[in-house]
């Protein structure tokens, strides 16, 4: 199928969100189209869906031109679009979820159960995933769900698969199976539209790269005639430079020492410690264990063996406030469930953490609030309308500067980052690494989760690899490296 | 960003409810000289504080994504358990300031129920509510206790004036006043918006949610029990069935006064302008004539377009 985009305009109330957007979709390719948060880009595949009606424009496919309504009618012309926040029902099963609206029947309304189950065999089979068709939805990893989504769009012979960041949820070993997957589907000519920040996965796997940049079309490029560097400055309009700061490396004297800790089935006897100015990375598979040995730490989480000593002291933790009040400070990886409070203003969330030291006696002090919220603002470059912005209509990357002022003003001594920069396009990543080289400069003990294994790398002074609930290796900046990294973290020796 | 341009909508949206209650007001002041005089706003007031009271603690357990449909009959078993008192001869203030920490305990057992017992809200408070209205039928037999002595303390608080202003007036104005403060001037006010909002970033930030959530229940229960009091005072005697239905005149001032159902969202003096169009509501129609059957029918009415001109945003 072929589909050609040009001069698409929308805006959404004076925010002209699309200006002159286009866009071309040969038959049989991957299609990698990128541009930071904001450029339109999920905007512009709604708009060939029939999500948004376009203000100006032309959508020609196989040359003829179409408007479609709704994304049933898309849909029945062969083009699906698989949405970051996924669309499944979690209370139904896998197979339910399959057949979603188009169940098979008998007549009378009455489902033909043994027809969809084979069917849905059959697709799952073609997947390659090994999962039960009777499971619940909520009993499957984000992976597998993913996985169904697209079986979804197989169900009704899509011709154009369009993909928003499908991987930001991914294990490796999913991510390669989605990767097969989509190999096997261009090979039947399906055409895909693949929606990514990661730019290692776009030049492994995709054919040609559309860049948008603030709602315009910017250029297209083959993927083996172009590179990394040029595809950031046609994304940022300017050259970004090196993508990890490099900083001063002052290590101090150990502030955190976790001994043997241990919870069964999901870790066993962790063991690391953390000086003061070190960032420690931790690197593994997603599932690993990694999120809930921080959460364990960080007292969210109970667990059954082991100490964790601050300073060279003994502490007990046995929840959030009693870590804070040790000084550990902890920024999650779903910020949007469990780092911030989006209906509510930046000042308000940057509070929360902080609520000693703007009151006295439990009383709220006027004017020290707003300063609070001045302060992450100016200091962490924010960028809003002012401190009563609501923290829901901010972009990623200034969603996570706003949690990230939250914590720092509790001062922590040590501060955990998981996957701090999910979802934040390049140009605010870079603001956060350079916050956090502040943060160890300063003398603060950071570990940094993350899955991205560039940014493990080049962030971190030391590696901590985990594979399912257990340290399988410290490596040194020095020795580590993609290869390594990724042999410990499935599973073998170095 | 030209989110704070607020146009005439966003201002009918914010002020909706004031605008209804000041309409209302006029209206049926114009239609009734009997309603616009000074005597009848005042019984108004009075009136309207019984609700108020159990509005405001509604207030605060909803904003933190809860409901407590137990408060009738905490209302209901503290001034049974209070009338006994005073029928066997407790001193009066004594057994009103035992009401109000019965009140008080019974609302913290709903908390409790809620948090470390994990019910939802509603199931946990439908419990309470069931329990606590038959603890207060056995207590009673089913009768009603009337011989409550002659004190000036509980004359005082139902039926006293000072400076011929009601003295229910006077607490509804100050415990207004204490809300307002609690909920935007203390740490605690923002515990509880911050576990209205988003209870897992709450947590992780180092708020107890349980404490809070056990805290609003217990502010419930002694809302409750106040109200219970000034009733006891005004009809000189407890009923087995006082407060039935009481629940609901709370959440629907709640629910005028613009607080999200789902916690994080209102304000105290949101709560007071429904509490006050209930009562202009029922205060006006009955001066009117509607009949009571018709009057159901008009609050339920006036919620609905309260509710609905809030969705909007």
């Amino acid at each position: 199928m072929h589909i050609e985009m040009k001069g698409i305009d929308k805006a959404f109330g004076s925010n002209q969100v699309l200006n002159q957007a286009g866009f071309e979709l040969r038959d049989g390719e991957v299609h990698a189209l990128m541009g930071e948060n904001g450029a339109g880009k999920s905007t512009l595949m709604k708009i060939l869906t029939g999500v948004y009606t376009r203000d100006a424009g032309t959508v020609k496919v196989d040359g003829k031109e179409v408007e479609y309504k709704n994304p049933q009618e898309a849909e029945r012309a062969g083009i699906v679009f698989i949405y970051q926040e996924l669309n499944v029902m979690f209370d139904l099963t896998v197979e339910e979820n399959l057949f979603l609206g188009r169940e098979i029947k008998k007549g009378f309304g009455v489902c033909d159960k043994k027809a969809m189950r084979k069917k849905a065999r059959e697709v799952l089979e073609m997947m390659g995933v090994s999962i039960d068709p009777g499971e619940l939805m909520a009993n499957l990893s984000v992976g597998q769900q993913q996985m169904i989504e697209i079986c979804k769009a197989l169900m009704v012979d899509a011709k154009v698969i369009i993909m928003d960041e499908p991987t930001a949820a991914l294990t490796q070993s999913e991510t390669e199976a989605l990767f097969q997957v989509i190999q096997s589907l261009r090979k039947k000519g399906v055409s895909m539209v693949y929606i990514s920040h990661r730019m290692e996965e776009i030049f492994e796997l995709c054919d040609r790269i559309t860049v948008l940049r603030d709602g315009q079309y910017i250029g297209v490029k083959n993927i083996p005639e172009t590179n990394m560097n040029e595809i950031v400055k046609m994304m940022i309009g300017r050259e970004i430079g090196e993508r990890y700061p490099s900083r001063q490396i002052t290590l101090g004297k150990e502030v955190i020492k976790v001994t043997g800790l241990t919870k069964k089935g999901v870790f066993h006897d962790v063991n690391f410690s953390v000086r003061a100015g070190e960032v420690l990375g931790v690197s593994g598979l997603m599932g690993a264990g990694r999120t809930e040995i921080m959460q364990a730490i960080f007292g969210n989480l109970p667990y059954e063996e082991g100490t964790i000593e601050i300073e060279g002291k003994k502490v007990t933790i046995k929840n959030p406030s009693q870590a804070i009040a040790n000084g550990i400070g902890f920024i999650t990886e779903d910020r949007k469930t469990e780092g911030l409070m989006l209906e509510k203003s930046i000042r308000e969330n940057v509070s929360l953490c902080n609520l000693n030291i703007i009151s006295k006696h439990s009383v709220l002090g006027k004017g020290d609030e707003k300063k609070l919220s001045q302060r992450a603002i100016e200091d962490l470059h924010i960028k809003c309308f002012n401190a009563e912005h609501e923290s829901g209509n901010l972009s990623g990357g200034n969603q996570q500067k706003v949690v990230l002022a939250k914590w720092i003003f509790t001062s922590p001594k040590i501060l955990i980052l998981d996957e701090p920069t999910r979802g934040v396009d390049i140009g605010a990543k870079k603001e956060i690494y350079q916050i956090i080289n502040k943060l160890a400069g300063q003398g603060v003990a950071v570990i940094m989760v993350s899955s991205e294994l560039p940014e493990v790398l080049g962030m971190s002074d030391r590696i901590m690899v985990v594979r399912e609930g257990e340290i399988r290796g410290i490596l040194s900046h020095a020795e580590a490296n993609q290869e390594n990294i990724m042999t410990l973290a499935t599973g073998g020796t170095i | 960003m030209e989110k704070n341009k607020k146009n005439v909508g966003a201002y009918l949206q914010e002020y909706g409810a004031l605008i209804a209650l000041v309409l209302l007001v006029v209206g049926i002041s114009i239609a009734s000289p009997e309603f616009r005089t000074g005597s009848n706003f005042l019984s108004l007031l009075r009136q309207s504080s019984i609700n108020g009271f159990i509005a405001f603690g509604m207030t605060c357990v909803i904003l933190t994504d809860a409901i407590d449909l137990s408060v009738g009959s905490v209302l209901a078993l503290s001034t049974a358990l209070c009338a006994g008192m005073l029928s066997s001869g407790v001193p009066a203030v004594l057994a009103m300031i035992l009401a109000l920490v019965i009140g008080t305990a019974l609302g913290v057992v709903s908390g409790f129920l809620v948090t470390k017992g994990r019910l939802q809200a509603f199931i946990a408070t439908l419990i309470t509510m069931t329990v606590y209205r038959g603890l207060t039928l056995i207590y009673m037999d089913g009768k009603p206790i009337s011989n409550l002595g002659d004190s000036f303390a509980l004359k005082l608080i139902g039926k006293g004036n000072i400076f011929r202003i009601p003295v229910p007036v006077i607490l509804f104005a100050l415990i207004f006043a204490a809300f307002l403060f609690l909920l935007t001037k203390t740490t605690f006010g923002r515990k509880v918006y911050a576990t209205g909002s988003n209870a897992k970033c709450a947590k992780l930030a180092g708020v107890n949610i349980n404490r809070t959530k056990i805290i609003v229940y217990g502010i419930s229960g002694l809302m409750a029990s106040l109200s219970g009091l000034i009733l006891l005072s005004r009809l000189s005697s407890a009923q087995p069935t006082l407060g039935e239905g009481y629940e609901l005149d709370a959440i629907a001032a709640v629910a005028l006064g613009g607080t999200s159902m789902s916690g994080g969202r209102g304000k105290i003096q949101g709560t007071l302008i429904g509490v006050l169009i209930i009562a202009v509501l029922n205060n006006g129609l009955n001066i009117l004539g509607v009949s009571s059957y018709y009057q159901d029918v008009v609050k339920g009415l006036v919620i609905l377009v309260a509710v609905l001109s809030d969705r909007k945003r």
